[in-house]
């Protein structure tokens, strides 16, 4: 029974992967994703978490992936809020999941 | 942006957009008003432009349904003004507040007049949440459809879909089909109550084959499906490691790092809500839902309830309801209905009723858990955005005598986070009649609040006058 390594993203690419590459960090480091993705697409693919919650702070990772649940809301390093599953990644977004966690490594 | 009264379409899915052609088709010209970049609602739901894969595989057997609704939608946009991206987040005194983008990455609010409103807003997963539901990697079950359908993507490598209803198997069917590996199904109803369901069902065949065919491909792949199952646990640490769950021959656990999870959809009734419409407890969906009549009118003169944002019904019968919706528009506002009109009427009438007749079935087909409530421990999470237990919502109800929903959001947060509602009320409101012993009607519904999702500060204040130069 496989185990997914600690590293691994949640979302599994499957279609539409000759698409254009774009740049973002995220909590400080390089990434790359694809031009289409949403931020939800582009941080799930190769992170485990979006956010973590308020009041436990345990991680999350969003929930019903149609702008209905709230639950995937990021932070980008200028303090800007959006919800990651209907928001289209642009390239340069420097996004946090821990908003507040300095990170400059 | 407009400020003359048009009547307004708020959802461009099927039923919406059916309303809007049929509008059209007679000379007006609405305002078609949607949330998403792109129409098509959620089941026909179109990935960003410049993705590549074909109609037939995003949407396999619907494939010619989702075609035809796009191609009327393109159909329908010289003669409408079309806001996509654009929220209805209130609606008073004959006008919507919408948040409308004036420029990516900028939003603002905007209001608009309307004659008449046509409602078709949809719905989302219906939640039954279990121990371990909110770890990362575990998704509902439209979610899991969205992401494939609109990224290409699986929510894991190795996925079980848990719930209940016919969108589990569609699910699962799609991303085995996708080459994503499913490693089971576990369906809280039996393969009894589909037994049962049987005569019923027969009022849609088509559907019913279709239904078939996807649990029978499933087997014939290999994928383990499990009926009367009750779903008891998420493992994982800060992610999803495995699920258990028990049925009458004990407990069983399962490697998997992602959970596709639902129980059939609820409807989005904050709209008409907020516009006053009269509500109704349907035993059968166990939800209260706006009245509308056979044509879809709602207690609100003026105000058109379409789809399954109403009382779900699926979407062949949205887009009869979308339609049937427009046609008493038309009547009630004194255009003249053509005897082809009068006869289509009668014809989706009768299709609508033989639709709720397949309801009927799919309900007995997978029917609600209704121990769900009694076999939720004290320690579940009910609220994800508040972090609220089911422990906590019995002893609040039972400490201060609270019997009534919204009394309980009051005290608790229940309903009150950033969702509104909209993942924890089903079951809020199913421990709380639990809990104090009442019919699930009697407790209530949470009320809808404007704005009925969360819109920057800044962007609420209406759109201000330009400033001379």
């Amino acid at each position: 029974m496989s185990q997914p390594a600690a590293k691994q993203g949640l979302f599994q690419r499957l279609a539409e992967t000759r698409r254009e590459p774009l740049s973002f960090t995220l909590d400080g480091r390089e990434l790359q994703a694809l031009a289409g993705d949403t931020v939800m697409t582009a941080v799930l693919s190769q992170s485990a978490q979006l956010r973590l919650a308020e009041f436990s702070g345990e991680p999350r990772a969003g929930f019903c992936l149609m702008g209905a649940c709230q639950d995937c809301w990021m932070q980008t390093e200028s303090g800007e809020r959006l919800r990651a599953c209907t928001t289209f990644l642009v390239a340069g977004m420097r996004l946090c999941s821990q908003p507040g966690v300095p990170h400059d490594n | 942006m407009t400020t003359e009264r048009q009547v307004v379409i708020v959802g461009a899915g099927p039923a919406g957009i059916r309303a809007t052609e049929t509008l059209v088709r007679h000379g007006l010209r609405p305002v078609l008003v949607d949330e998403a970049p792109r129409s098509g609602g959620q089941i026909y739901r179109q990935p960003p432009a410049h993705f590549q894969r074909s109609k037939q595989t995003l949407y396999g057997r619907d494939a010619a349904r989702a075609a035809a609704l796009h191609d009327t939608m393109a159909g329908l946009l010289p003669h409408i003004q079309y806001f996509s991206d654009t929220l209805a987040w209130n609606a008073e005194g004959g006008q919507l507040d919408l948040l409308h983008p004036l420029q990516p990455q900028q939003r603002q609010s905007v209001t608009q007049p309307y004659t008449q409103l046509i409602l078709s807003t949809g719905a989302t997963d219906r939640v039954l949440p279990f121990p371990g539901w909110t770890l990362p990697g575990v998704f509902t079950l439209g979610g899991a459809q969205v992401a494939l359908k609109y990224q290409g993507c699986a929510i894991g490598h190795r996925v079980v879909f848990v719930g209940s209803g016919p969108l589990l198997y569609l699910v699962a069917y799609q991303y085995a089909k996708a080459g994503a590996s499913v490693a089971a199904v576990l369906d809280t109803a039996a393969l009894a109550d589909q037994v049962a369901a049987l005569p019923s069902l027969m009022a849609a065949p088509g559907l019913l084959a279709r239904g078939m065919h996807y649990v029978a491909w499933l087997r014939a792949h290999g994928v383990p499906l499990h009926g009367g199952i009750q779903p008891l646990q998420v493992l994982g640490d800060d992610r999803v490691s495995a699920v258990r769950w028990r049925d009458d021959r004990g407990e069983h656990t399962l490697a998997c790092d992602a959970i596709g999870l639902g129980h059939a959809l609820r409807s989005e009734t904050q709209l008409p809500d907020i516009l006053g419409c009269r509500f109704e407890f349907d035993a059968l969906q166990r939800a209260w839902l706006p009245v509308r009549d056979a044509a879809g009118r709602s207690s609100v003169p003026g105000v058109y309830l379409a789809g399954d944002g109403a009382g779900i019904l699926g979407a062949p019968a949205a887009e009869w309801a979308g339609e049937r919706a427009a046609l008493a528009l038309l009547a009630d506002t004194g255009h003249r209905l053509t005897p082809a009109d009068t006869a289509r009427v009668a014809q989706l009438e009768r299709r609508l009723a033989r639709a709720q007749r397949f309801r009927r079935g799919l309900e007995r087909a997978f029917p609600f858990p209704t121990a769900w409530a009694a076999q939720a421990s004290d320690e579940l999470l009910v609220c994800r955005c508040e972090s609220l237990t089911a422990g906590e919502l019995r002893a609040t109800a039972r400490a201060t005598g609270t019997t009534e929903i919204n009394r309980l959001k009051a005290l608790t947060r229940v309903g009150m986070g950033r969702c509104q509602g909209r993942m924890c009320a089903v079951a809020a409101t199913e421990i709380l009649a639990q809990c104090t012993g009442q019919p699930l009607s009697a407790v209530g519904r949470l009320r809808g609040q404007a704005p009925v999702k969360p819109i920057p500060f800044a962007a609420a204040r209406p759109l201000a006058p330009e400033p001379p130069p």
